[in-house]
Protein backbone atom coordinates (compact mmCIF):
# COMPACT_ATOMS: atom_id res chain seq x y z
CA UNK A 1 0.00 0.00 0.00
CA UNK A 2 1.38 3.37 -0.85
CA UNK A 3 0.03 6.96 -0.28
CA UNK A 4 0.17 9.57 -1.73
CA UNK A 5 0.93 13.50 -0.31
CA UNK A 6 0.28 16.84 -2.01
CA UNK A 7 2.58 19.34 -0.88
CA UNK A 8 2.21 22.84 -0.35
CA UNK A 9 4.94 24.74 -1.00
CA UNK A 10 6.08 27.71 -2.08
CA UNK A 11 8.85 26.12 -4.96
CA UNK A 12 11.50 27.43 -2.95
CA UNK A 13 10.67 25.64 0.44
CA UNK A 14 8.03 23.19 1.75
CA UNK A 15 5.52 23.90 3.90
CA UNK A 16 5.51 22.91 7.44
CA UNK A 17 1.26 21.83 6.65
CA UNK A 18 2.94 18.97 3.95
CA UNK A 19 4.98 17.54 7.21
CA UNK A 20 1.74 17.25 9.25
CA UNK A 21 0.38 15.59 6.14
CA UNK A 22 3.31 13.65 5.56
CA UNK A 23 2.52 12.36 9.82
CA UNK A 24 -0.95 11.42 9.07
CA UNK A 25 -0.08 9.42 6.58
CA UNK A 26 2.73 7.96 8.58
CA UNK A 27 -0.05 7.43 11.20
CA UNK A 28 -2.56 5.53 8.33
CA UNK A 29 1.06 3.22 7.46
CA UNK A 30 2.72 2.42 4.09
CA UNK A 31 4.86 3.68 1.52
CA UNK A 32 4.92 7.81 1.89
CA UNK A 33 4.89 9.49 -1.62
CA UNK A 34 5.38 13.13 -2.01
CA UNK A 35 4.27 14.86 -5.42
CA UNK A 36 5.79 18.40 -5.53
CA UNK A 37 3.79 19.85 -8.04
CA UNK A 38 5.30 23.32 -8.95
CA UNK A 39 7.96 25.76 -11.62
CA UNK A 40 11.30 25.72 -10.50
CA UNK A 41 10.47 24.04 -7.63
CA UNK A 42 13.08 21.64 -6.93
CA UNK A 43 14.13 23.17 -4.04
CA UNK A 44 11.24 22.39 -2.37
CA UNK A 45 11.32 18.78 -3.59
CA UNK A 46 14.78 18.61 -2.24
CA UNK A 47 13.19 19.72 1.00
CA UNK A 48 10.21 17.21 0.96
CA UNK A 49 12.89 14.41 -0.14
CA UNK A 50 14.82 15.12 3.56
CA UNK A 51 11.59 14.71 5.79
CA UNK A 52 11.79 11.81 7.39
CA UNK A 53 9.34 9.35 6.16
CA UNK A 54 8.64 9.90 3.13
CA UNK A 55 10.09 6.81 0.72
CA UNK A 56 9.47 9.16 -2.80
CA UNK A 57 9.36 12.53 -4.03
CA UNK A 58 7.38 12.92 -6.98
CA UNK A 59 8.32 16.39 -8.82
CA UNK A 60 6.21 17.82 -11.64
CA UNK A 61 7.86 20.75 -13.66
CA UNK A 62 5.10 23.22 -15.74
CA UNK A 63 5.06 26.76 -15.37
CA UNK A 64 1.64 26.03 -15.33
CA UNK A 65 1.85 24.64 -11.84
CA UNK A 66 3.54 27.83 -10.50
CA UNK A 67 0.69 29.29 -8.44
CA UNK A 68 -1.21 25.98 -7.51
CA UNK A 69 -4.37 26.57 -9.22
CA UNK A 70 -6.98 23.94 -8.54
CA UNK A 71 -7.89 22.89 -12.06
CA UNK A 72 -4.53 22.16 -12.94
CA UNK A 73 -3.01 20.53 -9.62
CA UNK A 74 -6.50 18.32 -9.46
CA UNK A 75 -6.24 17.42 -13.03
CA UNK A 76 -2.21 16.08 -12.83
CA UNK A 77 -3.34 14.74 -9.35
CA UNK A 78 -6.03 12.92 -10.39
CA UNK A 79 -3.88 10.95 -13.47
CA UNK A 80 -1.71 9.97 -10.09
CA UNK A 81 -4.15 8.56 -7.71
CA UNK A 82 -5.34 5.24 -8.95
CA UNK A 83 -1.65 4.09 -8.25
CA UNK A 84 -2.23 4.48 -4.33
CA UNK A 85 -4.71 3.95 -1.39
CA UNK A 86 -4.82 6.99 -0.11
CA UNK A 87 -3.92 11.15 -1.67
CA UNK A 88 -3.04 13.41 1.61
CA UNK A 89 -2.87 17.03 1.50
CA UNK A 90 -3.18 19.76 3.97
CA UNK A 91 -6.51 21.36 5.16
CA UNK A 92 -5.05 24.50 4.20
CA UNK A 93 -6.60 26.94 1.75
CA UNK A 94 -4.50 25.44 -0.71
CA UNK A 95 -5.41 22.13 -0.09
CA UNK A 96 -9.15 22.80 0.57
CA UNK A 97 -9.19 24.31 -2.96
CA UNK A 98 -8.05 21.62 -5.35
CA UNK A 99 -8.22 18.66 -3.33
CA UNK A 100 -12.58 18.40 -3.62
CA UNK A 101 -12.00 18.40 -7.35
CA UNK A 102 -9.88 15.16 -7.52
CA UNK A 103 -12.19 13.50 -4.89
CA UNK A 104 -15.29 13.92 -7.73
CA UNK A 105 -12.76 13.39 -10.55
CA UNK A 106 -12.70 10.46 -8.98
CA UNK A 107 -15.60 9.51 -7.62
CA UNK A 108 -15.00 9.18 -4.02
CA UNK A 109 -15.84 11.18 -1.12
CA UNK A 110 -13.68 13.44 0.84
CA UNK A 111 -12.90 13.17 4.02
CA UNK A 112 -12.14 16.74 5.34
CA UNK A 113 -9.78 17.81 7.83
CA UNK A 114 -9.31 14.60 9.50
CA UNK A 115 -8.21 15.45 13.20
CA UNK A 116 -6.96 11.53 14.34
CA UNK A 117 -6.81 8.25 12.16
CA UNK A 118 -8.41 5.55 13.83
CA UNK A 119 -7.55 2.57 10.67
CA UNK A 120 -6.58 2.95 7.31
CA UNK A 121 -10.23 3.63 6.24
CA UNK A 122 -11.94 5.11 9.80
CA UNK A 123 -11.09 8.55 10.89
CA UNK A 124 -11.64 11.39 13.10
CA UNK A 125 -13.20 14.59 11.95
CA UNK A 126 -14.13 17.76 13.78
CA UNK A 127 -17.53 19.12 12.58
CA UNK A 128 -19.76 22.52 13.92
CA UNK A 129 -16.27 24.22 14.14
CA UNK A 130 -15.14 21.63 16.42
CA UNK A 131 -18.22 21.29 19.28
CA UNK A 132 -18.84 17.59 17.92
CA UNK A 133 -15.99 15.05 16.61
CA UNK A 134 -17.52 12.43 13.70
CA UNK A 135 -15.88 9.32 13.81
CA UNK A 136 -16.87 8.18 9.50
CA UNK A 137 -15.60 5.34 7.69
CA UNK A 138 -14.76 5.59 3.99
CA UNK A 139 -15.68 2.09 1.63
CA UNK A 140 -14.01 3.73 -1.75
CA UNK A 141 -11.27 2.13 -3.16
CA UNK A 142 -9.07 5.39 -2.52
CA UNK A 143 -9.40 7.82 0.58
CA UNK A 144 -9.25 11.36 -0.90
CA UNK A 145 -7.89 12.97 2.61
CA UNK A 146 -7.47 16.53 4.20
CA UNK A 147 -5.27 16.92 7.23
CA UNK A 148 -6.11 19.64 9.77
CA UNK A 149 -3.12 21.11 10.31
CA UNK A 150 -2.99 20.72 14.10
CA UNK A 151 -3.63 17.92 14.61
CA UNK A 152 -0.42 15.75 14.14
CA UNK A 153 2.42 16.53 15.57
CA UNK A 154 5.08 17.50 11.88
CA UNK A 155 7.12 14.59 10.49
CA UNK A 156 10.83 15.76 10.95
CA UNK A 157 12.43 17.94 8.20
CA UNK A 158 15.49 16.07 8.46
CA UNK A 159 16.90 12.27 8.49
CA UNK A 160 15.12 11.47 5.27
CA UNK A 161 17.03 10.85 2.04
CA UNK A 162 13.93 9.78 -0.94
CA UNK A 163 14.89 9.81 -4.15
CA UNK A 164 13.45 12.60 -6.40
CA UNK A 165 12.11 11.16 -9.71
CA UNK A 166 10.60 13.92 -12.38
CA UNK A 167 7.32 13.10 -13.55
CA UNK A 168 5.43 15.13 -16.44
CA UNK A 169 2.51 17.03 -15.97
CA UNK A 170 -0.47 17.70 -18.39
CA UNK A 171 0.33 21.82 -17.51
CA UNK A 172 -2.47 24.16 -18.04
CA UNK A 173 -6.33 23.01 -18.18
CA UNK A 174 -7.14 26.23 -20.16
CA UNK A 175 -9.75 27.40 -17.72
CA UNK A 176 -8.17 29.81 -14.75
CA UNK A 177 -5.30 32.27 -15.15
CA UNK A 178 -3.57 33.62 -12.51
CA UNK A 179 -3.65 37.55 -11.87
CA UNK A 180 -1.60 38.46 -8.80
CA UNK A 181 -1.77 38.04 -5.01
CA UNK A 182 -1.36 40.26 -2.12
CA UNK A 183 0.62 38.72 0.95
CA UNK A 184 0.81 39.74 4.30
CA UNK A 185 4.52 40.52 4.69
CA UNK A 186 5.52 40.06 8.10
CA UNK A 187 8.86 39.24 9.94
CA UNK A 188 7.01 37.20 12.31
CA UNK A 189 6.03 33.45 12.13
CA UNK A 190 2.90 32.44 10.32
CA UNK A 191 0.69 32.09 12.65
CA UNK A 192 -0.58 28.38 11.93
CA UNK A 193 3.23 27.19 12.82
CA UNK A 194 3.93 29.89 15.55
CA UNK A 195 5.46 27.91 19.03
CA UNK A 196 3.64 31.40 20.42
CA UNK A 197 0.39 33.33 19.42
CA UNK A 198 -0.57 37.14 20.80
CA UNK A 199 -4.19 37.70 19.57
CA UNK A 200 -6.51 40.73 19.96
CA UNK A 201 -9.67 41.17 20.40
CA UNK A 202 -12.57 43.94 19.99
CA UNK A 203 -11.03 44.98 23.58
CA UNK A 204 -8.40 46.32 21.33
CA UNK A 205 -10.28 49.26 20.59
CA UNK A 206 -8.49 49.94 17.53
CA UNK A 207 -5.52 48.69 14.52
CA UNK A 208 -3.05 50.70 16.17
CA UNK A 209 -3.53 49.18 19.65
CA UNK A 210 -2.09 46.55 17.90
CA UNK A 211 0.86 47.72 18.08
CA UNK A 212 0.78 46.97 21.77
CA UNK A 213 0.48 43.22 20.97
CA UNK A 214 3.19 43.52 18.44
CA UNK A 215 6.16 44.42 20.90
CA UNK A 216 4.77 41.67 23.42
CA UNK A 217 4.76 38.78 20.38
CA UNK A 218 8.72 40.60 19.68
CA UNK A 219 9.64 39.97 22.82
CA UNK A 220 8.30 36.14 23.06
CA UNK A 221 8.86 35.46 18.93
CA UNK A 222 5.19 35.15 18.64
CA UNK A 223 2.67 35.50 15.62
CA UNK A 224 -0.18 37.89 16.08
CA UNK A 225 -3.05 36.97 15.36
CA UNK A 226 -6.97 38.46 16.15
CA UNK A 227 -10.63 37.23 16.68
CA UNK A 228 -13.05 37.99 13.66
CA UNK A 229 -14.65 40.48 15.66
CA UNK A 230 -11.58 42.57 15.70
CA UNK A 231 -11.64 41.77 11.81
CA UNK A 232 -14.97 43.12 11.12
CA UNK A 233 -14.22 46.25 13.13
CA UNK A 234 -11.42 46.86 10.35
CA UNK A 235 -8.37 46.95 12.65
CA UNK A 236 -6.81 44.32 11.18
CA UNK A 237 -6.58 42.29 7.25
CA UNK A 238 -8.22 38.87 7.58
CA UNK A 239 -5.49 36.94 7.67
CA UNK A 240 -5.11 37.59 10.99
CA UNK A 241 -8.37 35.66 11.76
CA UNK A 242 -8.13 32.62 14.56
CA UNK A 243 -11.65 31.05 14.07
CA UNK A 244 -14.17 28.69 12.96
CA UNK A 245 -14.47 31.17 9.95
CA UNK A 246 -10.24 32.07 9.96
CA UNK A 247 -7.15 29.89 10.46
CA UNK A 248 -7.18 26.58 13.22
CA UNK A 249 -3.92 27.23 15.88
CA UNK A 250 -2.68 25.22 18.42
CA UNK A 251 0.41 26.45 19.61
CA UNK A 252 2.56 25.98 22.95
CA UNK A 253 1.53 29.20 24.32
CA UNK A 254 -1.87 31.65 23.06
CA UNK A 255 -2.87 34.82 24.79
CA UNK A 256 -5.75 35.74 24.09
CA UNK A 257 -5.91 39.65 24.90
CA UNK A 258 -9.20 41.54 24.90
CA UNK A 259 -10.94 38.54 23.10
CA UNK A 260 -14.61 38.05 25.04
CA UNK A 261 -14.51 33.94 24.08
CA UNK A 262 -16.99 33.60 20.97
CA UNK A 263 -17.70 29.82 20.22
CA UNK A 264 -16.59 31.01 16.84
CA UNK A 265 -13.65 32.04 18.23
CA UNK A 266 -12.57 28.97 20.88
CA UNK A 267 -13.42 26.68 17.51
CA UNK A 268 -10.07 28.26 15.99
CA UNK A 269 -7.92 27.95 19.12
CA UNK A 270 -8.80 25.97 21.82
CA UNK A 271 -6.40 23.12 20.95
CA UNK A 272 -3.60 25.49 21.96
CA UNK A 273 -1.18 23.59 24.79
CA UNK A 274 -1.38 26.75 27.11
CA UNK A 275 -4.16 29.70 27.23
CA UNK A 276 -3.52 32.53 28.93
CA UNK A 277 -6.71 35.20 28.83
CA UNK A 278 -6.62 39.12 29.70
CA UNK A 279 -9.85 40.86 29.95
CA UNK A 280 -11.56 43.10 31.82
CA UNK A 281 -14.92 41.53 31.61
CA UNK A 282 -14.18 38.31 34.76
CA UNK A 283 -17.95 36.70 33.19
CA UNK A 284 -15.93 36.89 29.70
CA UNK A 285 -16.13 33.14 28.26
CA UNK A 286 -12.70 33.13 27.38
CA UNK A 287 -11.64 32.49 30.79
CA UNK A 288 -13.75 29.34 31.41
CA UNK A 289 -10.79 27.79 28.89
CA UNK A 290 -7.90 29.55 29.92
CA UNK A 291 -5.25 27.92 31.80
CA UNK A 292 -4.20 31.28 33.15
CA UNK A 293 -6.81 34.19 33.09
CA UNK A 294 -6.13 37.46 34.25
CA UNK A 295 -8.66 40.33 35.05
CA UNK A 296 -8.23 43.69 34.53
CA UNK A 297 -7.54 46.77 31.88
CA UNK A 298 -5.57 45.03 29.24
CA UNK A 299 -3.80 49.11 28.15
CA UNK A 300 -2.71 48.46 31.47
CA UNK A 301 -1.23 45.09 31.95
CA UNK A 302 -0.26 44.09 28.14
CA UNK A 303 2.67 47.20 29.10
CA UNK A 304 3.43 45.67 32.58
CA UNK A 305 3.28 41.96 31.02
CA UNK A 306 5.73 43.38 27.75
CA UNK A 307 8.22 45.31 30.66
CA UNK A 308 8.42 42.20 33.08
CA UNK A 309 9.49 39.95 29.81
CA UNK A 310 11.86 42.19 28.73
CA UNK A 311 12.87 42.72 32.84
CA UNK A 312 13.44 38.91 33.26
CA UNK A 313 15.29 38.57 29.56
CA UNK A 314 17.67 41.07 30.64
CA UNK A 315 18.61 39.71 33.89
CA UNK B 1 -26.84 35.68 -18.21
CA UNK B 2 -28.52 33.55 -15.67
CA UNK B 3 -27.23 32.43 -11.96
CA UNK B 4 -27.47 29.72 -10.25
CA UNK B 5 -27.38 30.13 -6.31
CA UNK B 6 -27.20 26.59 -3.61
CA UNK B 7 -28.70 26.97 -0.37
CA UNK B 8 -28.20 24.58 2.60
CA UNK B 9 -30.64 24.41 5.61
CA UNK B 10 -28.69 24.10 8.46
CA UNK B 11 -29.08 24.41 12.55
CA UNK B 12 -28.68 28.67 13.26
CA UNK B 13 -25.11 29.52 13.84
CA UNK B 14 -26.73 31.07 17.48
CA UNK B 15 -27.39 27.77 18.74
CA UNK B 16 -25.49 25.65 20.91
CA UNK B 17 -25.62 22.39 19.53
CA UNK B 18 -25.75 19.21 21.63
CA UNK B 19 -24.80 15.58 20.71
CA UNK B 20 -27.17 12.97 21.08
CA UNK B 21 -26.67 10.57 23.78
CA UNK B 22 -26.35 7.06 22.00
CA UNK B 23 -23.92 9.25 19.77
CA UNK B 24 -25.78 8.83 16.27
CA UNK B 25 -25.43 12.73 15.51
CA UNK B 26 -26.16 16.07 16.87
CA UNK B 27 -29.95 16.87 18.19
CA UNK B 28 -31.54 18.48 14.85
CA UNK B 29 -35.54 18.41 17.06
CA UNK B 30 -37.09 21.38 18.01
CA UNK B 31 -33.35 23.53 17.46
CA UNK B 32 -33.74 26.60 15.38
CA UNK B 33 -32.73 26.23 11.46
CA UNK B 34 -31.89 28.67 9.36
CA UNK B 35 -29.80 29.34 5.71
CA UNK B 36 -26.21 28.48 5.86
CA UNK B 37 -24.64 32.62 6.84
CA UNK B 38 -21.72 31.57 3.63
CA UNK B 39 -24.77 30.57 1.37
CA UNK B 40 -26.65 34.20 2.80
CA UNK B 41 -23.93 35.73 1.36
CA UNK B 42 -24.12 33.59 -2.44
CA UNK B 43 -27.25 34.67 -1.99
CA UNK B 44 -26.59 38.40 -2.04
CA UNK B 45 -24.04 38.37 -4.46
CA UNK B 46 -26.36 36.90 -6.84
CA UNK B 47 -29.19 39.64 -6.22
CA UNK B 48 -26.45 42.30 -6.55
CA UNK B 49 -25.58 41.38 -10.18
CA UNK B 50 -28.97 41.02 -11.08
CA UNK B 51 -29.90 44.78 -9.59
CA UNK B 52 -26.69 46.14 -11.34
CA UNK B 53 -27.55 44.75 -14.61
CA UNK B 54 -24.97 41.62 -14.97
CA UNK B 55 -27.38 39.20 -14.78
CA UNK B 56 -30.89 38.46 -15.85
CA UNK B 57 -32.05 35.34 -13.27
CA UNK B 58 -31.03 34.44 -9.95
CA UNK B 59 -32.65 30.71 -9.40
CA UNK B 60 -32.21 29.57 -5.59
CA UNK B 61 -31.90 25.86 -5.02
CA UNK B 62 -32.09 23.55 -2.04
CA UNK B 63 -31.35 19.57 -1.20
CA UNK B 64 -33.06 17.69 1.87
CA UNK B 65 -36.36 17.68 3.54
CA UNK B 66 -39.13 19.42 2.81
CA UNK B 67 -38.45 22.12 5.15
CA UNK B 68 -35.84 22.97 2.66
CA UNK B 69 -38.32 25.00 0.93
CA UNK B 70 -38.41 27.58 3.95
CA UNK B 71 -34.52 27.96 3.04
CA UNK B 72 -35.33 28.28 -0.64
CA UNK B 73 -38.40 30.71 0.85
CA UNK B 74 -35.60 33.54 2.28
CA UNK B 75 -33.71 33.47 -0.39
CA UNK B 76 -36.92 34.34 -2.80
CA UNK B 77 -37.53 37.02 -0.08
CA UNK B 78 -33.68 38.26 -0.27
CA UNK B 79 -34.67 38.71 -4.28
CA UNK B 80 -34.40 35.71 -5.94
CA UNK B 81 -36.44 35.09 -9.28
CA UNK B 82 -37.76 31.19 -7.85
CA UNK B 83 -36.67 28.76 -6.73
CA UNK B 84 -35.61 24.69 -6.86
CA UNK B 85 -36.05 21.81 -4.17
CA UNK B 86 -34.64 18.54 -4.66
CA UNK B 87 -36.56 16.74 -2.04
CA UNK B 88 -34.49 14.18 -0.46
CA UNK B 89 -34.88 11.76 2.98
CA UNK B 90 -31.83 10.69 2.28
CA UNK B 91 -28.74 12.06 4.14
CA UNK B 92 -27.23 14.22 1.13
CA UNK B 93 -23.10 14.24 1.10
CA UNK B 94 -20.79 16.60 -0.76
CA UNK B 95 -20.23 14.40 -3.89
CA UNK B 96 -24.51 13.38 -4.33
CA UNK B 97 -25.18 17.11 -3.94
CA UNK B 98 -22.21 17.97 -6.07
CA UNK B 99 -23.80 15.52 -8.64
CA UNK B 100 -27.77 17.17 -8.41
CA UNK B 101 -26.24 20.23 -8.99
CA UNK B 102 -24.33 19.21 -12.12
CA UNK B 103 -27.34 18.05 -13.49
CA UNK B 104 -29.38 20.98 -12.11
CA UNK B 105 -27.07 22.84 -14.41
CA UNK B 106 -27.15 20.61 -17.44
CA UNK B 107 -31.23 21.94 -17.65
CA UNK B 108 -30.81 25.37 -16.40
CA UNK B 109 -27.68 26.45 -18.20
CA UNK B 110 -26.41 29.23 -16.06
CA UNK B 111 -22.98 31.16 -16.57
CA UNK B 112 -21.95 30.99 -12.76
CA UNK B 113 -23.19 28.96 -10.07
CA UNK B 114 -22.32 30.51 -6.35
CA UNK B 115 -21.87 28.03 -3.17
CA UNK B 116 -21.13 29.40 0.08
CA UNK B 117 -17.23 28.16 0.82
CA UNK B 118 -18.65 25.28 3.60
CA UNK B 119 -21.86 24.81 5.46
CA UNK B 120 -21.43 25.29 9.59
CA UNK B 121 -22.78 22.14 10.18
CA UNK B 122 -20.72 19.71 8.36
CA UNK B 123 -17.61 21.95 7.47
CA UNK B 124 -16.91 19.84 4.42
CA UNK B 125 -15.85 22.61 1.86
CA UNK B 126 -15.80 20.75 -0.46
CA UNK B 127 -19.28 20.88 -2.89
CA UNK B 128 -18.41 24.30 -5.10
CA UNK B 129 -14.89 22.54 -6.16
CA UNK B 130 -16.56 19.18 -6.53
CA UNK B 131 -19.43 20.70 -8.95
CA UNK B 132 -16.45 22.55 -10.84
CA UNK B 133 -15.25 19.60 -11.37
CA UNK B 134 -17.38 17.31 -12.34
CA UNK B 135 -18.82 19.98 -14.88
CA UNK B 136 -15.32 20.76 -15.86
CA UNK B 137 -15.54 24.64 -15.10
CA UNK B 138 -13.22 27.14 -13.68
CA UNK B 139 -13.39 27.85 -9.98
CA UNK B 140 -13.03 30.76 -7.53
CA UNK B 141 -13.09 29.40 -4.27
CA UNK B 142 -13.16 31.71 -0.77
CA UNK B 143 -13.77 34.71 -2.99
CA UNK B 144 -13.84 38.28 -1.38
CA UNK B 145 -14.46 39.95 -4.36
CA UNK B 146 -16.26 39.20 -7.60
CA UNK B 147 -15.79 41.08 -11.13
CA UNK B 148 -17.44 40.20 -14.46
CA UNK B 149 -15.86 41.81 -17.36
CA UNK B 150 -15.63 40.52 -20.74
CA UNK B 151 -16.81 37.03 -20.24
CA UNK B 152 -14.86 36.46 -18.04
CA UNK B 153 -14.82 36.51 -13.93
CA UNK B 154 -12.33 37.69 -11.54
CA UNK B 155 -12.11 36.69 -8.35
CA UNK B 156 -10.24 37.61 -5.47
CA UNK B 157 -9.96 34.91 -3.10
CA UNK B 158 -9.00 34.61 0.62
CA UNK B 159 -5.50 32.34 0.76
CA UNK B 160 -3.73 31.63 3.87
CA UNK B 161 -1.31 34.39 3.34
CA UNK B 162 -3.56 36.90 2.09
CA UNK B 163 -5.50 37.33 -1.23
CA UNK B 164 -4.81 36.02 -4.35
CA UNK B 165 -6.64 37.18 -7.72
CA UNK B 166 -7.42 34.79 -10.20
CA UNK B 167 -9.33 35.06 -14.15
CA UNK B 168 -12.01 31.89 -14.39
CA UNK B 169 -13.58 31.11 -17.82
CA UNK B 170 -16.80 31.47 -17.84
CA UNK B 171 -19.25 29.17 -16.81
CA UNK B 172 -17.38 29.05 -13.68
CA UNK B 173 -17.92 28.11 -9.83
CA UNK B 174 -17.70 30.54 -6.68
CA UNK B 175 -17.92 30.13 -3.41
CA UNK B 176 -18.18 32.94 -1.07
CA UNK B 177 -16.10 33.96 1.91
CA UNK B 178 -17.31 36.47 4.45
CA UNK B 179 -16.20 39.88 3.37
CA UNK B 180 -17.90 39.29 0.23
CA UNK B 181 -20.27 40.96 1.30
CA UNK B 182 -23.18 41.72 3.78
CA UNK B 183 -26.21 40.30 3.30
CA UNK B 184 -29.42 42.16 3.16
CA UNK B 185 -32.78 41.78 5.74
CA UNK B 186 -35.63 40.41 3.70
CA UNK B 187 -38.29 43.24 3.91
CA UNK B 188 -41.84 42.41 4.92
CA UNK B 189 -43.38 43.03 1.81
CA UNK B 190 -40.30 41.27 0.00
CA UNK B 191 -41.35 37.98 1.99
CA UNK B 192 -45.36 38.66 1.16
CA UNK B 193 -43.82 38.53 -2.60
CA UNK B 194 -41.84 35.44 -2.35
CA UNK B 195 -44.65 32.96 -1.74
CA UNK B 196 -45.83 33.64 -5.09
CA UNK B 197 -42.38 33.09 -6.46
CA UNK B 198 -42.24 29.61 -7.97
CA UNK B 199 -40.27 27.09 -6.27
CA UNK B 200 -40.14 23.69 -8.73
CA UNK B 201 -39.98 20.31 -6.99
CA UNK B 202 -37.82 17.93 -8.36
CA UNK B 203 -36.46 14.72 -6.59
CA UNK B 204 -32.92 12.90 -7.28
CA UNK B 205 -34.43 9.78 -9.11
CA UNK B 206 -35.69 12.61 -11.78
CA UNK B 207 -32.60 13.83 -12.45
CA UNK B 208 -30.99 10.37 -12.57
CA UNK B 209 -28.12 10.63 -9.37
CA UNK B 210 -27.53 8.05 -7.09
CA UNK B 211 -27.30 9.89 -3.71
CA UNK B 212 -26.61 7.17 -1.46
CA UNK B 213 -23.92 8.58 1.35
CA UNK B 214 -20.48 7.19 0.86
CA UNK B 215 -18.86 8.23 3.84
CA UNK B 216 -20.96 6.52 7.12
CA UNK B 217 -20.64 8.22 10.36
CA UNK B 218 -19.70 5.58 13.12
CA UNK B 219 -19.98 8.38 16.14
CA UNK B 220 -20.32 11.23 17.16
CA UNK B 221 -18.97 12.76 20.04
CA UNK B 222 -18.49 15.46 21.91
CA UNK B 223 -15.05 16.96 22.50
CA UNK B 224 -12.65 16.72 25.48
CA UNK B 225 -13.59 19.93 27.22
CA UNK B 226 -10.76 21.89 28.95
CA UNK B 227 -9.64 22.80 32.51
CA UNK B 228 -9.71 26.09 33.08
CA UNK B 229 -10.73 28.86 34.76
CA UNK B 230 -8.03 29.32 36.83
CA UNK B 231 -6.81 32.79 37.69
CA UNK B 232 -4.01 35.01 38.38
CA UNK B 233 -3.29 38.24 40.48
CA UNK B 234 -0.40 39.89 39.06
CA UNK B 235 1.61 39.88 35.89
CA UNK B 236 4.81 38.84 37.84
CA UNK B 237 3.11 35.50 39.23
CA UNK B 238 1.70 34.92 35.60
CA UNK B 239 4.96 35.04 34.08
CA UNK B 240 6.40 33.17 36.79
CA UNK B 241 3.92 30.32 35.83
CA UNK B 242 4.20 30.63 32.04
CA UNK B 243 7.69 29.42 33.32
CA UNK B 244 8.24 27.02 35.66
CA UNK B 245 4.61 25.74 35.59
CA UNK B 246 3.50 25.45 32.53
CA UNK B 247 7.01 25.72 30.97
CA UNK B 248 6.40 26.96 27.92
CA UNK B 249 8.44 30.88 27.99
Amino acid sequence: MALLVVAEHDNQSLKSSTLVAVAAAAAIGGEIHVLVAGHNAKPAAEAAAKAAGVAKVLLAENPAYEHLLAEDIAGLVVTLAPNYSHVLAPASTFGKNFLPRVAALLDVAQISDISGVVSPDTFVRPIYAGNALATVQSKDKIKVISVRGTAFPPAEAKGGNAPIETIAGAGSAGLSRFVGAELSKSERPELTSARVIVSGGRGMQSGDNFKLLESLADKLGAAVGASRAAVDAGFVPNDYQVGQTGKIVAPELYIAVGISGAIQHLAGMKDSKVIVAINKDEEAPIFQIADYGIVGDLFKIVPELDAELAKRRGS
Amino acid sequence: MKLLVAVKRVIDYNVKIRVKPDKTGVETANVKMSMNPFDEIGVEEAVRLKEAGAATEVIAVSMGPQACQETIRTALAMGADRGIHVLSDVELQPLAVAKLLKAIAAKEQPQLIILGKQAIDDDSNQTGQMLAALLGWAQGTFASKLKLEGGKALVTREIDGGLETVELKLPAVMTTDLRLNEPRYASLPNIMKAKKKPIEPLSPEALGVEVAPRLVTLKVEEPQKRQGGKKVASVQELVDKLKTEARVI
